[in-house]
């Protein structure tokens, strides 16, 4: 049997709630309560869910952005929660994430080449100067960015490019996993789609698995191999892509499902979904 | 029938430095009471701006003022003053944006935000504004709704947020409501809702929809008639069906090949090759011939005329493969 890249066991992540003149305890958030996944190499693990469900605190708990409040989390079979430091900084590299807003998440007194080019240094990848700059060079056409563009500035970039340079400075590390948390849910449809195939791409030329996150059900559905629904901190069901897009089990699921908007006006669903 | 608000060759020019360039360019077309019209197209081509300028609160500077005409009842509204306008917006055309975080005022309770519209437009004080408030709130199926008057924007949900800001619209009982990306803003199943909610009371108070989106999904289960825009123009107009089954234009069609489909196989997405041209760099002739995959001669040079296709006398796209 395999060994899953990722695996998470009961974990969970709940955040205080304070209350009252000093600050007292009053209760938690369950935003992660008891998940448990594998993501195997070389698969995409997709999570659905609405707002709140706890989709993108469980991709960052996953990955140790944040602290999970308990439960084991496994990185190929190796404790990810009781690593050393040195390890970890190690670790760190192979695990990637893309946010959703590519605008917010470069810095935006940084030059492209400094955004992809700077956490080379850090992780040791490139000893001179001439190393970094060819690595980034071959980055950039990777993502199919022309290399002159490497000392302009995020704002210079269209949403779309921004996205890529995103992609690019986390494949940069060559990484095992990334966490693609709403990669795509801020561009627009052929753009978005640009984004898809370069992310299919990317994943077959440099053997990553993904962890998906999204609530975009149609992006989720051509994209996964396996996806996870959540609802309120918990997973509702999880399996196969195509077995949960064609056979849901649970009521919620089902829900989820129907309220995709329809993709041709003759399949218009009128029946009026309750408030949740 | 007669259109409720009729657009004619709206040309909206924006001012950056010294340069002109036109955000909307020579726009037309029709509203119809009971019917929803949908704008399509992707960010910066032209869509929103188009709202902005039939409701005339376009950011000024950089825009200019729009040309062509907005006929709502007999009346130019490009040609009204400010004061007139004033009656008009928000009473008989209802607005609401994309984002309901920042459309609504974070210091004042939702209830003295919609009391405010009463009182504007209404001519309703006191105890008659608020109950006026709260029957807004109950139309759009808010439960409780005297009690979630005194609440703050940030105390409701983003798909509460958004059907305040629908009953906000909806409270003058307008003829024309205009949705600035209604749901693009919430997930699916509060889309679902909020569209839902958005048929409903169009089917009850039979006002027209101008609904604007990027999503092909809201298209097919919102519109009558489909406008899709590029880099400021249209390029192809028509009715739901026209646009679904007969799509004609290749930005169109590029634009259904983009979308992951649910039923559809795990084959290869087809985006549109390269990126939209920025403001300013438009090239001559169809703007997306630098694009697109059937481009010839004639198509660099020249205005390319609107042809009217054979599917449905109000089927034209704007493409000498019509011809």
């Amino acid at each position: 049997m395999t060994i899953p890249l990722l695996e998470a066991v009961a974990l969970q992540k709940y955040f205080p709630i304070y209350s009252g003149l000093f600050r007292r305890h009053v209760g938690e958030v369950k935003a992660v309560d008891g998940v448990d996944f594998k993501l195997y190499e070389g698969q995409v693990l997709g999570i659905v869910g609405e707002s709140g469900s706890g989709k993108s605190t469980l991709g960052r708990a996953a990955i140790r952005l944040i602290e999970p409040t308990s439960g084991k989390l496994y990185y190929r079979g190796q404790n990810f929660l009781t690593i050393e430091k040195n390890q970890l900084k190690q670790m760190r590299r192979q695990i990637q994430i893309i946010f959703q807003d590519p605008c917010a998440s470069l810095n935006p007194r940084k030059t492209i080449f400094q955004s992809i080019g700077d956490a080379l240094v850090y992780h040791e990848l490139v000893k001179s100067e001439e190393e970094q700059q060819a690595y980034v060079v071959e980055i950039l056409k990777k993502i199919g960015l022309s290399p002159d563009s490497m000392h302009r500035y995020p704002h210079q970039f269209s949403g779309g490019q921004q996205q890529r340079i995103c992609i690019g400075r986390a494949i940069a590390m060559n990484p095992k996993l990334v966490v693609c948390d709403e990669a795509v849910s801020a561009l627009d449809v052929s753009v978005q789609a640009q984004i898809l195939n370069l992310l299919v791409e990317l994943k077959e030329i440099m053997g990553l698995s993904y962890l998906f996150i999204s609530h975009n059900l149609s992006v989720v559905r051509y994209i996964c191999d396996h996806v996870l629904v959540m609802h309120r901190g918990k997973v509702v069901e999880q399996g196969i892509v195509e077995k949960i897009f064609n056979e849901p089990q649970e009521p919620y699921t089902k829900k989820l499902l129907s309220a995709i908007p329809p993709d041709h006006p003759r399949k218009r669903h009128l029946a009026a979904i309750s408030v949740i | 029938m007669d259109p409720i608000l009729s657009v004619k060759n709206l040309t909206t020019p924006l001012r950056i430095g010294r340069d002109v360039f036109n955000v909307v360019d020579n726009l037309s077309f029709d509203l119809h009471l009971g019917k929803t019209l949908a704008l399509v197209g992707e960010s910066g081509c032209g869509k929103s701006l188009t709202a902005l300028s039939i409701m005339r609160i376009l950011p000024d500077p950089p825009c200019l003022l729009p040309r062509g005409a907005v006929i709502y009842k007999g009346q130019n509204l490009l040609d009204l003053s400010e004061r007139a306008m004033r009656k008009i917006r928000g009473a008989r055309i209802g607005m609401i944006f994309q984002d309901p975080t920042t459309s609504l005022n974070p210091v004042f309770t939702i209830g003295a935000q919609l009391i405010e519209v009463a009182e504007l437009h209404l001519n309703l004080y006191g105890e008659e504004a608020i109950s006026r408030a709260v029957q807004a709130l109950n139309e759009v199926g808010i439960v409780n709704s005297e009690q979630r008057l005194s609440d703050y924007p940030h105390q409701l949900s983003g798909g509460m947020r958004q059907r305040v800001m629908i009953a906000m619209a909806l409270m003058c009982e307008p003829d024309i409501l205009i949705a600035d990306e209604p749901t693009t803003a919430l997930d699916v199943t509060i889309q679902a809702q909020v569209l839902d909610l958005m048929k409903e009371l169009q089917a009850r108070k039979g006002m027209a929809i101008l609904l604007i989106t990027h999503d092909m999904g809201v298209v097919a289960e919102m519109a009558d008639d489909v406008i899709v825009m590029y880099a400021s123009q249209a390029v192809e107009r028509g009715g739901v069906y026209d646009i679904f089954d007969q799509m004609t234009h290749p930005y169109t069609m590029g634009l259904f090949a983009s979308r992951p489909l649910l039923k559809k196989s795990k084959e290869k997405l087809i985006p549109i090759q390269g990126t939209v041209p920025a403001i300013g760099q438009y090239p001559k002739g169809c703007r997306f011939n630098t694009r697109c995959p059937y481009v010839m001669p004639k198509c660099l040079e020249g205005d390319i005329p609107a042809f009217s296709l054979k599917t449905s006398e109000k089927h034209f796209a704007n493409c000498w493969l019509c011809q």
